[in-house]
């Protein structure tokens, strides 16, 4: 039976005992984090100095900043030391290229070393960092790439060639692309060789000052009308990732941390980057695709302390059975954390089975830029709850209903929109060229998540939904909008609606409903055909999973199409809820 | 190759080919990691192993999945779980 209540013993988290208890928030500032890193209120701040450059001069500069598991088993370590004069030498390579401070830089790679040294060693001499996740088709990166004006795309030339080659012409911004020769097939035209800038740039000091305001990181999150938003956050964020990673993680200097989210997504640039660099703490990074029996050996043989994971992993590794875990101990894995999408209680319950450890929830998004609300060490965990706020964040729930003003509701167990008080340092600072969306986020001190929530009388916070009809696959946002226009480029298409369908495994996954033009006969062979063309445009990660033909599409008087309407059909909802969804529908299209 | 494999292989590709219609069979490297090749992701992955069950008749169980990397080794997999005459 799954308990109400997993009970925390102080033996369970000595040191969170101290740090991550919620209740301790009254001591609790971000002045105070700043000072602990030896950053002055409004002093210079650069990301990458305290993540890399630090440790680099420290007594543990030769520790292992990453270990870099290859898919063939081999391991790789790369010391703080190491990391800081790669880091120097590709920030050098960029300045060499004219590149310089408040320049967008894209990166598009596997999880190899090369990513994170372009990362960082763009964060030194202040350019800003856009991560694209690998699976991203060519629309996703050239739409993103157009909207920042990138002039630098570090990829592999596996990727350039079959993602990015055809893109040049459109994207007269981009002035270098630097490639990492996966395929040992030499030169490519246009493009330049990442290890030989590598090898003939400095391991001179490249660090160029920058304040707490400076942009630093651009990530692109998705919404239901319009072109993916790119969140802007500034050096200042590091802040957040330090103090989270202990308060939300539990993470402590000589542990050995793994973090499975890709970079390509903010959790994996977040905290599979920045925040266990600046605790000086060692990184698993495992390069190789999801596979159950070899995520065990690693938590296994890596000895891994701290395990930061996502909904859809933990739902496969139930799904493999106890079988696998047999014969397998975890004597070292002392705290698991989860983030994505609301974690269901079994698969909380399920840790403790497993690992002997339950899973903590936590919940944030790609603006808030680190985790906000947590259930920590030293919490005790109400299975299916993501916590309560970390300290140093306010959160609320707010009634949120077009034309009225926003008003907090402090009736325990009422559901409205999470809301969260600004002043964070990892608060976005903007969607880049998009002023007016940034500021319908806001209502006063208030930023409002979109998140529909509850909180119970004892402060902890319950998912409920989403305020809008963005979809989430395993734990990512995808945008119906980008899908939708991909799928109506097809000249077979007259009109297309995408939805998030239930599943067990992703949460949801992508469905497309797609009315054909006049005259075009439905038939498998174009359904394969609409198919392919959307994972070729879009990648795998962003292209429907399922295509169904529809001989219309429901729409609101003003023309948009009733995504909540179609998903009611996908569900089998009873035909009379569709005009209470009419109704819903034109409330919110008056917001 | 016997011809049991060849036809194995081809039943594969044909089921990838399903979920990803836009792969080219011809461009994929048979010793070569499949996934990262042909951008399959983790649904993608299980829907074709689900499909190999349901049309093979061969459960391809998580502890195995270190063993179905490149379509070499699946081809030798499903052959050793296949009874030779099934696939006519």
């Amino acid at each position: 039976m799954k308990p109400a209540l997993i009970r925390k013993l102080f033996a369970d988290a000595p040191a969170a005992a101290v740090l991550g208890d919620p209740a301790d928030d009254a001591a609790f500032s971000w002045a105070a984090v700043g000072r602990e890193l030896g950053v002055a209120a409004d002093g210079e701040i650069n990301i990458a100095q305290l993540a890399v450059d630090r440790h680099a001069h420290s007594a543990h500069a030769a520790k292992a900043a990453f270990r870099f598991l290859a898919a063939d088993g081999r391991a790789r370590d790369v010391s703080y030391r190491e990391l800081a004069g790669l880091t120097d030498r590709f920030g050098n390579a960029l300045k060499s290229l004219g590149v310089t401070k408040g320049d967008c830089v894209f990166v598009l790679c596997g999880r190899v070393c090369e990513l994170y040294v372009a990362v960082l060693g763009a964060l030194k001499i202040g350019a800003v960092v856009s991560p694209l996740f690998q699976s991203f088709g060519p629309e996703p990166i050239r739409n993103r790439i157009a909207q920042a004006a990138g002039k630098v795309l570090v990829t592999t030339a596996s990727a350039y060639q079959r993602k990015v080659v055809a893109l040049r012409p459109e994207l007269p911004s981009l002035q270098h692309v630097l490639l990492v020769d996966d395929l040992g097939a030499g030169a490519i035209a246009d493009t330049l060789d990442l290890h030989a800038l590598l090898g003939a740039a400095p391991d001179t000091p490249a660090m160029v000052p920058t304040g707490p305001e400076d942009p630093a990181l651009l990530h692109f999150t998705s919404g239901t009308t319009g072109l993916p938003k790119g969140a802007v956050h500034t050096h200042g964020a590091v802040l957040t990732h330090y103090a989270t990673a202990r308060t939300a993680l539990d993470l402590q200097p000589d542990d050995v941390f793994w973090c499975t989210a890709d970079p390509g997504w903010v959790t994996g640039t977040s905290y599979g980057i920045i925040a266990p660099l600046v605790l000086g703490v060692t990184s698993i990074v495992d390069e190789a695709d999801f596979d159950p029996l070899r995520w065990i050996h690693i938590l296994e043989n890596e000895r891994v302390n701290v395990w930061y994971t996502a909904p859809t992993a933990i739902r496969l590794l139930m799904k493999a059975g106890p079988e696998l875990f047999a014969g397998h101990r975890f004597p070292d894995l002392r705290f698991i954390a989860s983030v994505g999408e609301a974690l269901n209680p079994e698969a909380v319950c399920w840790g403790l089975e497993a690992f002997g450890r339950p899973i903590h929830d936590n919940w944030w998004q790609s603006e808030t830029g680190g985790i906000m609300i947590a259930n920590t060490a030293a919490l005790d965990i109400k299975p299916g709850s993501m916590g309560r706020p970390l300290p140093g964040i306010a959160a609320h729930v707010v009634r949120h209903q077009a034309g009225e003003p926003v008003t907090v509701i402090e009736t325990p167990d009422t559901v409205g929109e999470l809301a969260l008080e600004t002043g964070w340092p990892s608060m976005f600072r903007g969607y880049l060229n998009q002023p007016e969306r940034y500021r319908e986020c806001f209502a006063g001190n208030l930023y409002l998540t979109g998140d529909l929530a509850r909180r119970d009388a004892d402060g902890y916070f319950w998912f409920v939904g989403r305020s809008d009809d963005v979809i989430k696959s395993s734990g990512h946002l995808i945008g119906s909008f980008e899908v939708e226009s991909v799928l109506m480029e097809h000249p077979a298409v007259a009109e297309a609606g995408v939805i998030g369908k239930p599943d067990a495994l992703a949460g949801e996954v992508i469905k497309a409903f797609v009315v054909l033009k006049q005259h075009i006969a439905p038939s498998e062979d174009l359904r394969l055909e609409l198919m392919g063309h959307a994972r070729r445009r879009l990648g795998a990660a962003v292209a429907p999973k399922e295509i169904a033909f529809a001989p219309a599409l429901p729409h609101t008087r003003s023309g948009k199409i009733m995504r909540r309407l179609l998903k009611a059909w996908e569900l089998g909802l009873p035909e009379g809820d569709s005009s209470t969804l009419e109704q819903a529908e034109a409330q919110r299209e008056k917001k | 190759m016997s011809q049991q494999q060849e036809q194995i292989r081809t039943a594969v590709l044909a089921i990838v080919k399903r979920l990803a219609p836009e792969v080219d069979p011809a461009r994929i490297i048979a010793d070569k990691p499949l996934r990262s090749q042909i951008d399959l992701d983790s649904m993608d992955w299980l829907n074709v192993l689900a499909t190999i069950h349901e049309k093979l008749g061969v459960e391809i169980p998580e502890s195995d999945y270190g063993k179905v990397q490149t379509l070499d080794s699946i081809v030798a997999y499903l052959a050793g779980k296949i009874p030779a005459d099934s696939l006519e």
